[in-house]
């Protein structure tokens, strides 16, 4: 997936964005009344609010699953285009393209990261404030230092005079602890999205997803590397 | 005779049988091989592997890269539609709120059930695993021995097709020449944990898992497997031969396009539909079983889940492979004046005594294995496996539970999903080096443990509480003993000396057995709630799981089991399926029932 691509992908616009969230609030508030017996939920995956993504989209208990998605297939993505700009900015800083390599704003990465945070599940939806409100900040602290330019128009060196404030590599100015939650999150995601694409893969060392006649075992090199042979 | 609709229903059939899945499926297999006419009724759709597998797809291709939703809870990829620890519409409740006392209860409302998606790992019970009472005094003695029922484990083996060893360990059987397909080889972690924890004397040995690792002998197993019946060998032989082999690539937990694994959609049901014996209903959900005025089963009464309508459905025999819980709740809403309390329940024991596996986890990180050299690890998940090797100790009283487990886990570089990049702090070139030499060095364990049943671990049908098509619902009552509770502690203890023995890392062990162990259900091993015996008082079935009260009900899911061994049901419930189904041919050409 490619910037193009990305810029074709299922959107929503600000005002249905805010209805949206308003809807979501009160859905999980709802839940969070109902009796016992109703919210019967798993253990394993915790009590859900079931608050409806935007559009009312979930995944469902039946989606076709030898289907290729893309993010906003199921529900629009909601981050704007300024955001999109500071998400992408960030996702490439914090992972380079080896040489030849595509940036990870090139593989959807922050496609998938606007994907996570428009969902309708307990466990993205809470990053949604964190992502959004970290992203405002970002451009807010770039325009803060660098005479009023997004974080995605700066130079690398200003852009790493951000992040190494806020990424945890040395100890974290009091001022800066929420931007550091945020940029832990966002790490977590950006990663998570890149390394689960094939150019990732190849990035971090993962060879499967192959079908061989035989599975070969062990090379000898690895077996040499613990000392197993 | 084929998957049918509605309107082409028989009037009237030999056995109708509950349920697709491992007991379902192998109750089909073997009686329309031998020319039984039966009905299939699953609750879920129709489901078809070859078409719907999502075989090679790449997390990237998921919606959130196959995060675990409310609704696919293992992953978007994984088999399981319909299906989870909710099913909309059709709730179950808890007797309590106390968290400790919840059992979560998985379902999979789809043909082929809960196989499309399971682990594979087909462990035999051993001799004690039959006789656990007379072993050690607690729970129940099953109502045959390992014996009489190792050449119906033979059987399952040569047919679903099982890679594994034979290693001669106490109370792990093994199989004889012919069962087993070779093991795949161990992966470099594996085999560094098999070399550091032999001090402890922890055998570390290739699990059994339904999976061809080579084709089937599609030439020699059918003879084998029916004597004298020279349609049901064609059949079986053309079944196998468009098996093909595993590629070694791929969660089989996604199912298998290609049939190398075992889910009864790809290997019971093509050669029970083969036979032309047996005809398949899918959306249709049976609340009960119809009693003629002989008090013998007549039948069955579902609901079509594409009209919301009550249907019946007439047969001379039943067998219920629904799932324990569903064939518990199935027996108790048969209510009528001449089983007030519910079909088979005179001994007042349908739903009690449920079981699942005792679960416990334990991952760490292993500088070892940090910088691999890189090689394509992926193989068909696990491939080896800790059985239980503490016979001797428990049984002179050393460790405080009744009971052993056995030890799955888990190393190597397997397909990146999220959290692939825990890595940091910090960002760019280091960070993504950092990244690179974390993944592949952890290392997860897994225990699987007996629970021993109790008074306390039960379902009944919840006194309000219907499902949306107004069938009364199961409430769960739920306690673990204290024997599973130090199970549990016994296996994080023994995960944290193992990853210390392979220097890695790993987090203080608990010592509170309520904090280790995973909540009930879990482990989604259901067996239990109509317990098998020699006791029409003391049992809700025989040893044929005929229903005591009405013979010809055959309960041939996990729910007959009176005991719950470490080693996963499903092995078990094909093999008893096939054992019971034969003694029902026979016991209805006899005119036994």
């Amino acid at each position: 997936m490619d910037n193009q691509h990305s810029e074709s992908l299922r959107r929503m616009d600000r005002r249905e964005v805010l209805r949206w969230i308003g809807g979501a609030a009160a859905a999980a508030a709802a839940a969070s009344r109902l009796p016992v017996g109703e919210a019967q939920t798993s253990a394993r995956i915790g009590r859900q609010t079931g608050a409806p993504g935007p559009g009312g989209a979930r995944i469902g208990s039946d989606p076709i699953l030898n289907k290729n998605y893309s993010p906003g297939d199921l529900w629009p993505l909601t981050l704007d285009a300024a955001r999109r700009r500071a998400a992408a900015a960030l996702c490439d800083l914090i992972l380079p393209p080896e040489p030849g390599d595509k940036r990870p704003s090139e593989l959807g990465v922050p496609d998938f990261i606007d994907e996570w945070i428009s969902s309708p599940y307990d466990e993205t939806s809470k990053d949604r404030p964190v992502i959004v409100d970290g992203l405002a900040w970002i451009d807010a602290e770039s325009g803060r230092r660098f005479g009023g330019k997004a974080f995605a128009d700066l130079a690398e060196a200003q852009q790493c005079a951000i992040a190494d404030d806020i990424c945890g590599k040395k100890s974290v100015k009091t001022e800066f602890k929420t931007a550091q939650r945020f940029f832990e999150r966002f790490r977590w995601l950006a990663a998570s999205g890149y390394y689960t694409t094939p150019q990732g893969w190849k990035d971090i060392g993962y060879v499967g997803n192959v079908p061989t006649i035989e599975f070969a075992g062990p090379t000898p090199e690895a077996l040499r590397h613990l000392g197993l042979i | 005779m084929p998957v049918i609709s509605e309107k082409e229903l028989q009037p009237v059939y030999d056995v109708i049988v509950v349920g697709s899945g491992a007991g379902g499926g192998q109750t089909a297999y073997t009686l329309t091989m031998n020319g039984v006419k039966v009905l299939m009724l699953e609750a879920g759709r129709y489901y078809d592997p070859l078409t719907e597998t999502p075989m090679f797809q790449s997390r990237a291709q998921a919606p959130l890269r196959g995060m675990s939703t409310r609704e696919k809870p293992f992953g978007f990829h994984d088999a399981t539609v319909d299906g989870g620890w909710e099913v909309p519409g059709e709730p179950y409740t808890q007797a309590s709120d106390n968290p400790a006392q919840r059992f979560d209860w998985w379902r999979a409302r789809m043909l082929g059930g809960r196989t499309n998606h399971w682990g594979r790992i087909s462990l035999r019970n051993g001799p004690y695993d039959f006789k656990p009472r007379s072993r050690d005094g607690l729970g129940f003695d099953w109502p045959m021995t390992y014996e009489e029922v190792a050449p119906w484990y033979d059987k399952a083996e040569m047919l679903v097709g099982v890679y594994g060893s034979n290693e001669g360990l106490e109370n792990t059987p093994d199989s004889p020449e012919g069962c087993l397909l070779p093991p795949p080889k161990a992966r470099a972690g594996e085999l560094y944990v098999k070399k550091h924890v032999a001090k402890f004397g922890i055998p570390v040995i290739p699990i059994h898992r339904a999976i061809l690792s080579v084709r089937q002998d599609f030439e020699k197993l059918p003879s084998k497997l029916h004597p004298g019946n020279a349609r049901a060998q064609r059949i079986l032989a053309e079944s196998m031969k468009a098996r093909a082999a595993c590629f070694w690539a791929t969660d089989c937990g996604r199912g298998c396009s290609i049939r190398a694994n075992y889910q009864s959609t790809t290997v019971h049901l093509p050669p029970a539909l083969a036979t032309g014996n047996l005809d398949i209903l899918c959306d249709a959900h049976v609340h009960t079983v119809t009693v003629g005025k002989d008090g013998k089963a007549d039948g069955v009464t579902y609901i079509d889940k594409k009209t919301g309508k009550e249907r019946g459905v007439k047969g001379r025999a039943v067998v219920l492979a629904a799932s324990s819980g569903e064939t518990a709740r199935i027996l108790l809403n048969s209510r009528s004046a001449r089983h007030p309390a519910g079909l088979g329940n005179s001994s007042g024991l349908v739903g009690k005594y449920i079981m699942d596996t005792v679960g416990a986890k334990l991952g760490g990180s292993v500088p070892a294995f940090e910088n691999l050299p890189v090689h394509n690890e992926e193989g068909a998940g696990t491939h080896v496996y800790i059985p239980w090797w503490l016979y001797k100790e428990q049984h002179a009283g050393k460790l405080g539970f009744a009971r052993g487990y056995h030890i799955e886990f888990g190393t190597g570089r397997r397909m990146p999903g999220l959290g692939a990049g825990s890595a940091g702090p910090g960002y760019g070139k280091a960070y993504k080096e950092e990244v690179r030499l974390r993944y592949g060095a952890g290392i997860g364990f897994a225990g699987r443990g007996e629970m021993i049943p109790n008074e306390n671990s039960f379902c009944e049908l919840d006194p309000s509480v219907k499902d949306k098509w107004g069938i009364p619902v199961l409430r769960f009552h739920w306690k673990w003993s204290e024997h599973e509770l130090k199970q549990a502690v016994h296996m994080e203890q023994t995960f944290a000396m193992m990853i210390e023995a392979i220097g890695g890392k790993v987090r203080k062990p608990a010592t509170d057995g309520a904090k280790a162990i995973e909540p009930g259900g879990s482990i989604i091993h259901e067996v239990g709630g109509a317990i098998m015996g020699d006791d029409p008082r003391k049992s809700v079935t025989n040893r044929w799981h005929q229903l005591w009260d009405v013979p010809n009900v055959v309960l041939n899911d996990g729910s007959a089991f009176c005991s719950n061994a470490d080693k996963n049901p499903t092995l078990t419930i094909m093999a008893l399926a096939w054992r019971s189904s034969e003694h029902l041919i026979e016991e209805m050409r006899k005119g036994n029932l």
